[in-house]
């Protein structure tokens, strides 16, 4: 039977996850080669590299809560390249956007950031993405020290950004947003200690005079 | 630019009832070529389009290279088979029109239940090419194959209350899979001003690149309005009604803020949540200038003396 914790600790695991993560970007290249990108190229590539760029944030943040609920530890170790193929994935995304719709043009682009929401939520969420890559390996962990996870929690803003995002550009079939939108708020309202905000609640009201 | 044929360049012969006569003679030909004798013309009982036989070609034309047949009919939207760009063509593969039938109703003198062969036949059908541009920002330019709606709504006499058509998509979610999700109130609807819709520009679209409407864009028979954003154009008509208020559309009744009941290609007036002012011509990599009323200002501009775009949207 094969063992996938011993799978996981093994030391191809790495590399193996590392490949696995050009996958969808290498599809498109080898799809674009024989032409079977659709009527509309930039509008395919575009969509599906941002669909991936979510798709790796969702699987990114889902990795605290796999180790809490299945004891997964060992899981946590692939997060940083997780969250650079995030940054990956969205710069590409950013890259053809600029390139693509705006040819190079700065001040159009810079009105389209201003202007319109969906862009702006996307825009952000980009450029919160630049410190958290920029700060990932293991010498800048050790220097920022508790800063850093401090830092490292703008990924929840990140999310929420992305969502909106996809969100607001929609006309009228919600459900594929919808869909990152519910899981994206689950895996946050996970991080929630209601607990300890309940607690202090009552906390609170059990302290008021009788 | 736009080469409109004088109507004297038309020969006589084409607009006569024998060239009528002649087009059924071809769609005849065509159908048993075909070797299925349901065929009594084109547009009748295919699932995949056929060749129509006789046509004016090149009525109108146009200086820009045609979108690729092929992008045509698998890049659409078309909601009632599916919100993904290539969910119509896959979707409608089994969508039949058979003996399709249009109610005509409202303020006219010859309401009732029409075939749409019965309305199409005294005209000759006519190949125009137009740009499309879609509200999305992407554009393509086809050649479409109708009759000018102006001669369709002559023809049914129209009374002086008449100061709108308003039109109706087919509502069945057996036969149209994606009104089965209410992403829009079904049944489509959409809506011209009596001036747009006589104007000769106006085309009630059979066909395209020389044969049948492919189900995906629209068969048996759709609307064609190329100053308008897409959407405009609605497709498998079955009812046109005379109406003496503006009708309500079906994208201005989702978001009216974002769409209007006109709709006019407008690059200096943005749809709320993205620039209009560039478009991705099918088949470009880069974005060119969106023209106003997509480029046909010359023929349509003068419907709009007076009115302010910018709240007229």
């Amino acid at each position: 039977m094969l063992d996938l914790s011993k799978m996981l600790r093994s030391s191809f695991a790495k590399p193996v996850l590392f490949i696995l993560c050009l996958v969808p970007i290498s599809a498109l290249v080898w799809r674009a080669f024989y032409g079977d990108l659709g009527a509309n190229p930039i509008e395919t590539i575009t969509r599906d590299v941002g669909d991936w760029t979510l798709r790796f944030l969702l699987i990114t943040i889902a990795i605290s809560p796999l180790r809490q609920w299945f004891g997964w530890t060992v899981i946590l170790r692939f997060r940083r390249m997780l969250g650079l193929y995030v940054f990956f994935y969205a710069f590409c995304h950013f890259l053809i956007w600029f390139v693509a719709d705006h040819s190079f043009d700065f001040s159009e682009m810079l009105e389209d950031i201003i202007k319109r929401p969906y862009i702006t939520f996307g825009f952000s969420a980009f450029l919160l993405l630049v410190p958290l890559a920029v700060t990932s390996n293991q010498s800048m962990v050790r220097r920022l020290g508790k800063r850093w996870k401090q830092l490292h929690r703008l990924t929840y803003a990140i999310v929420m950004l992305g969502v909106l995002h996809y969100l607001w550009q929609v006309k009228a079939d919600y459900l594929e947003p919808g869909i990152y939108a519910v899981i994206a708020g689950l895996l946050l309202l996970q991080r929630v200690d209601f607990k300890k905000w309940f607690d202090a609640r009552t906390s609170v009201q059990s302290s008021k005079p009788a | 630019m736009i080469k409109i044929k004088k109507l004297s360049d038309i020969p006589s012969s084409e607009i006569t009832p024998e060239s009528v006569y002649h087009q059924r003679r071809a769609f005849m030909k065509t159908s048993s070529m075909l070797g299925t004798a349901l065929l009594l013309s084109p547009w009748a009982g295919v699932s995949a389009s056929v060749m129509i036989g006789d046509y004016q070609k090149n009525v109108i034309t146009l200086d820009e290279e045609l979108t690729p047949e092929e992008d045509a009919t698998s890049y659409n939207n078309f909601y009632e088979f599916g919100t993904g760009k290539t969910d119509p063509a896959r979707n409608a593969k089994d969508f039949t029109t058979d003996d399709w039938m249009i109610t005509v109703g409202g303020a006219c003198e010859k309401p009732g239940e029409y075939s749409l062969e019965d309305l199409i036949k005294p005209f000759a059908i006519e190949e125009r090419i137009y740009r499309l541009r879609c509200v999305e920002a992407w554009s393509m330019v086809i050649p479409w194959l109708g009759v000018p709606l102006a001669s369709i709504i002559k023809s049914l006499q129209p009374t002086s209350n008449a100061k709108y058509v308003a039109f109706t998509t087919l509502h069945d979610s057996q036969r149209m899979p994606g009104q089965k999700r209410s992403v829009l109130r079904w049944p489509y609807r959409e809506g011209l001003r009596i001036d747009e819709a006589m104007n000769p520009l106006t085309l009630l679209a059979v066909g395209m690149y020389g044969k049948t409407m492919p189900n995906q864009n629209g068969a048996p028979v759709r609307l064609v309005t190329p100053w308008k954003y897409g959407f405009k154009s609605i497709k498998s008509i079955v009812s046109i009604d005379f109406v003496e208020e503006q009708p309500q559309t079906t994208w201005n009744m989702e978001g009216p803020r974002e769409y209007g009941f006109y709709s006019n290609v407008n690059p200096t007036v943005d749809h709320p949540r993205w620039s209009q002012k560039k478009e991705r011509r099918i088949g470009d990599i880069f974005k060119r200038p969106t023209l106003m009323f997509n480029g046909y200002e010359e023929e349509v501009a003068h419907l709009y003396d007076g009115m302010d775009l910018r709240t007229n949207y």
